[in-house]
């Protein structure tokens, strides 16, 4: 018998056949490297070319089944492409079979050779064989391209009409792809929906179903058409969860998930918006909100469905509420999807039944301690999403134990929402600026940098607390010095305040007792440190130079700020030389230039709408004059300093004054330039519209804010991994088509990024100029940013998009990403 | 759903499916970029992760990573039970399934996905439909060039034995099911004698 069997095996390959399928694989799969891995394929591709050109019909099926296991290897495959089409064109269901296959794995609609299969399809589709036809349809419903969707249409929507439910299923996925690759012709399919819920099968019920979501989530009159379905859906629903136990559809315990999911879903959209909809739904929505087995995955996928579909529909509050309650429910769960996906509801269903949450507050602080990182994120977005006056106390107590024990990544976000939260909420300023210092003290080298100028405005603002500020923030000095955002706030306040703390006047706290050796010592002490950054060395020297006028040693700061006249640092030198001419020439002037800081307004980081109009191309009517002069003279100055200070890291960006502001703002620009060229002063320092930065704006963050946030909001365009690359945007006069857009790039990493670069491609109807940038190298821990201006001429006006890659090189591999930026503020490109 | 990938703890892709049309080298580019993402990931973090515009679902099943990316309005959960349902569906088509079987049978294991799935969307929710119709497509793909006489069939059907052997025996996948066609449609009571290795063995040996 065994040689019987094996002439015919002969018979049957006599010729020299090329080596089976798995016996390639199972070749492929013994070489040891790549190189090697890499000749074998290349000696069977070449096999199997010869073959393909000998146009030998036995083995093509077996020559393509190859290619596609060499395709997912990752090698070219792309000349299998026509063979595809031939076995697709062959009588025999194997080639058949093998032919749509690489068509679905080879082939889209960007190759022309698509178009080919077309007419293979329409035959196939109207052949006598159901698999044969069942294979057409998954393959028009898996790649058909727009072309080939209008040529089969007609055939889909006939197969649709059927009452072979194997193929009725499959024409309706069919027709929802036809939908969506070309929704005009929706409409043809519409008599055939008829009768497709009357369908027993479960597979044409549930595909069906998925045909009507898609034509109402299209089309408004269909989803009005389709709104007398309800009734009939809540029957199906129905007798779904009523029906007993049915072997076939049965997911432990559930009857059909599928396509209860898939009801609902569809329910979802009907009952959007449409009172009598929802009303209908009402009660089988609360049925399956109650009756559901929650003990598996399945019965809490349909739950959370119908919370989903409780929430966008018109329900009653009573459901709403039970909707939250099961998602309450959810955050107990031992599952961590669950858990998941209940914190991603909440917090979209947060803004609309905030109350029906905040009853879950304390569970949802408590997934604060989940050990997933993505379930700690939610949470921690949804703790902040619930904050409010009455409960910010509790809250902020919750958050600032998470952000002190929380890992590294959670840090920027958690102090900056922080921050946010406590600026909307504080109960008074002395726990406003508790919170922010401790933020500071815990997580230091995480904050934005932005931070220390908006704590320094909010300290300046609060009059009656400056003596216990500057107490506690020398307090904290004292313990630590290597959180360098408190280190220059602390700076900054000794500097101003430092006649309040030796006199040690303060009610709230004991107050303490230091003489202004001292306070010098520690300042001295940070100028010296190499635990302090360059900005902090130079909020440091600036806080010495203020207590000039403070203090009586002002010989020891004469000498301390002579020392630095020759510093390594350009910055920090130029600042000393500058000061120490402050001390020879211009002494007169000095307690004047020093004097306190007024209460500073709120400026533009914060509140960019209240000074649009600063770039001078907004009506002038707009503005009123009283606004002007302190409203351009930012803008200016800013520039000013720019050039006064050297602006290392900062490109300038050229501003043309605008005309009304001009003359308080060339006034100042005079006055700067005098200190620095020696003429005479023409007036007196204007101290009351000093922007904060004047003396202290060393770090070009700061400074560069305050120009380029005049006008149109900044915009975080990417964050991932550590690396924040926000923008900002000016408008360049004189020609209002070209966005001036400045890239700052900050690292919340443990490590530099190097070899940093950026770069950006915009739609062929912009174009984009990239200027240098100012480093290749992100300073670990936000220690400072990488700027580069990017131009971008924008003649129609049009939406602004763009593309951006990454590269860099971080803990010593190299990382690359690409990011696309379509929210652009309207104004930058208006 | 977008698009479906299959693969090894090793970061070797098994099986991919896309349902937008996208360049080779943009599949590429995000079948690493997938891979490497959920291969980082913490056995105790949850199953989903935000990536792009479109929200990732995973799970492991043994050596295999199965990854579905769903669109925004998309429930996850339920997307993981469409992951079960296809890890189902292979098991009882192979029969304990197992990384070897989708490597050597992927061609298998696209057609058992395409039974079920169409344009990203499950087509079927009856688990027998599924193996029904893909069982009936195999049988459709034997190759028929040999045929046996009558009488040949006599003899065989009466040494029932000797020929589940030769069926058992030999490596001839075409062979083999021919055979077992043939005593299938003679014998009835020889469909049961056959064991159920040898039915794996036949189904897996396609004319390939």
């Amino acid at each position: 018998m065994r040689c019987l069997l094996s002439f015919f095996v002969c018979v049957w390959q006599n010729m020299p056949a090329p080596i089976r399928l798995r016996e390639l694989i199972r070749t492929i799969r013994t070489a040891r490297t790549q190189a090697e891995e890499r000749e074998m394929i290349q000696k069977e591709c070449a096999a199997i070319r010869s073959s393909f050109r000998e146009e030998d019909n036995t083995y093509r099926c077996r020559n393509v089944a190859k290619l596609l296991y060499m395709h997912m290897l990752g090698y070219p495959a792309h000349f299998g492409q026509l063979e595809c089409l031939k076995l697709i064109a062959s009588q025999k269901f194997t080639d058949k079979r093998i032919g749509y296959l690489g068509a679905m794995l080879l082939l889209d609609e960007r190759q022309d050779v698509h178009l080919l299969m077309t007419n293979c399809i329409k035959n196939d589709l109207n052949h006598s064989t159901q698999y044969v036809q069942g294979l057409a349809l998954c393959t028009l419903g898996c790649m058909g391209s727009s072309e080939m969707c209008r040529d089969l249409a007609g055939e889909v929507e006939k197969l649709l009409k059927t009452s072979n439910s194997y193929l009725r299923k499959k024409a309706a996925l069919c027709a929802v792809h036809v939908i969506r690759k070309v929704p005009e012709l929706m409409e043809m399919f519409l008599p055939a929906t008829k009768n497709l819920l009357s369908e027993k099968n479960h597979g044409v019920l549930h595909t069906s179903v998925v045909l009507l979501t898609e034509m109402c989530e299209r089309s408004p009159d269909m989803l009005a058409h389709f709104r007398k379905l309800v009734p009939q859906l809540v029957r199906i629903l129905k007798n779904l969860i009523m029906s007993g136990y049915s072997p076939e559809h049965d997911v432990s315990g559930i009857s059909d998930p599928f396509l209860q999911v898939r009801i609902l879903r569809l329910l979802r959209i009907l009952g959007k918006g449409d009172d009598d909809s929802s009303e209908a739904m009402n009660d089988i929505l609360a049925q399956v909100a109650t009756n559901t087995e929650t003990s598996k995955n399945v019965g809490n996928a349909i739950l959370y469905e119908t919370v989903l579909t409780i929430m966008d529909i018109k329900s009653e509050s009573g459901l709403r509420v039970l909707a939250i309650n099961i998602l309450g429910r959810f955050l107990l769960n031992n599952d961590k999807n669950i858990r998941y996906v209940a914190l991603t509801s909440l917090l979209k269903t947060v803004q609309t039944d905030h109350n029906a949450v905040q009853r879950h507050r304390s569970t949802i602080v408590d997934c604060l301690k989940d050990l997933d990182v993505s379930i700690k994120r939610r949470a921690m977005e949804l703790s902040f999403a619930l904050v409010n006056g009455n409960n910010i106390r509790g809250m902020m107590k919750e958050l600032l134990y998470f952000l002190d024990s929380c890992d590294p990544e959670f840090k920027a976000d958690c102090a900056s929402g922080v921050f946010l939260a406590a600026e909307k909420y504080a109960p008074s300023k002395r726990w406003h600026i508790d919170t922010i210092m401790r933020v500071l003290t815990t997580a230091g080298s995480y904050v934005r940098d932005d931070s220390v100028p908006n704590l320094i405005q909010l300290i300046t603002n609060s009059v009656e607390m400056h003596a216990y500020t500057v107490q506690r923030l020398y307090k904290a000095l004292l313990d630590d010095i290597s959180q360098q955002p408190l280190v220059q706030v602390a700076s900054w306040c000794i500097g101003e305040y430092g006649d309040l703390l030796i006199s040690g006047q303060c009610e709230e706290e004991e107050p303490i007792q230091v003489t202004e050796d001292e306070v010098l010592d520690v300042l001295e002490g940070l100028l010296v440190s190499n635990l302090s950054s360059p900005v902090t060395r130079g909020y440091s020297l600036t806080a010495i130079m203020k207590l000039s006028t403070r203090f009586s040693s002002v010989n020891r700061i004469k000498k301390v700020v002579s020392i630095y006249g020759s510093s390594i640092d350009v910055e920090l030198q130029q600042r000393a030389v500058e000061y120490n001419a402050l001390f020879k020439k211009y002494d007169h002037m000095r307690p004047a230039l020093l004097e306190r800081m007024p209460i500073m307004e709120k400026t533009a980081s914060n509140g960019p709408t209240e000074i649009v109009q600063t770039n001078g191309e907004a009506e002038p009517s707009v503005v009123e004059p009283k606004h002007l002069p302190p409203v351009g003279q930012p803008a200016s100055q800013g520039n000013d300093l720019l050039d006064l200070l050297g602006g290392n890291d900062v490109p300038v960006i050229p501003t043309t004054m605008p005309t009304k502001p001009a003359s308080a703002g060339g006034e100042l620009l005079d006055l700067l330039g005098d200190l620095s060229l020696g003429g005479p002063a023409p007036a007196p320092p204007a101290p009351a519209s000093q922007p904060p930065f004047l003396l202290d704006g060393l770090s070009s963050q700061p400074l560069f804010n305050d120009i380029a946030a005049a006008g149109i909001p900044p915009m975080t365009a990417y964050n991932k991994n550590g690396l924040k690359i926000d923008f900002t945007f000016e408008r360049a006069n004189p020609n209002p088509n070209v966005a001036v857009i400045t890239i700052h790039a900050s690292n919340s990493t443990e490590a530099d990024m190097t070899d940093f670069v950026f770069q950006a491609a915009v739609p062929k109807t912009f174009q984009l100029q990239l200027l240098s940038p100012s480093s290749n190298v992100v300073p670990a821990l936000n220690q400072g940013t990488v700027t580069q201006v990017i131009r971008v001429l924008n003649q129609q006006k049009q939406q602004l998009r763009m593309r951006i890659k990454l590269t860099y090189i971080h803990k010593g591999s190299a990382v690359q990403d690409l990011a696309e930026v379509n929210n652009f503020p309207p104004q930058s490109w208006q | 759903m977008q698009f479906m990938l299959l693969f090894s703890r090793q970061g070797k892709l098994r099986l991919q499916k896309w349902y937008v049309p996208l360049s080779d080298k943009e599949k590429k580019k995000i079948t690493r970029e997938l891979v490497q993402t959920v291969l980082a990931r913490k056995p105790k973090m949850c199953s989903f992760l935000e990536w792009r515009d479109l929200k990732i679902v995973y799970k492991r099943y043994a050596s295999l990573y199965f990854c579905c990316a769903i669109e925004d309005q998309d429930n996850e959960l339920i997307t993981l039970e469409i992951i079960h349902r296809y890890v189902e569906l292979l098991d009882k088509y192979f029969g304990s399934v197992c990384e070897l079987d989708i490597i050597f049978n992927f061609e298998k294991a696209y057609f058992i996905l395409d039974e079920f799935l169409l344009g990203g969307e499950a087509q079927e929710t009856s688990k027998k439909n599924v193996l029904k119709a893909i069982e009936q497509a195999d049988l459709l793909q034997e190759d028929t060039k040999v045929s046996f006489s009558p009488s040949f069939l006599m003899v065989w059907s009466r040494n029932a034995a000797e020929v589940r052997d030769s069926c058992g025996g030999s490596e001839q996948a075409s062979w083999v099911k021919t055979a077992f066609l043939l005593l299938v449609s003679t014998e009835r009571k020889f469909w049961i004698t056959l064991n159920k290795d040898m039915l794996r063995k036949i189904k897996m040996q396609a004319p390939l």
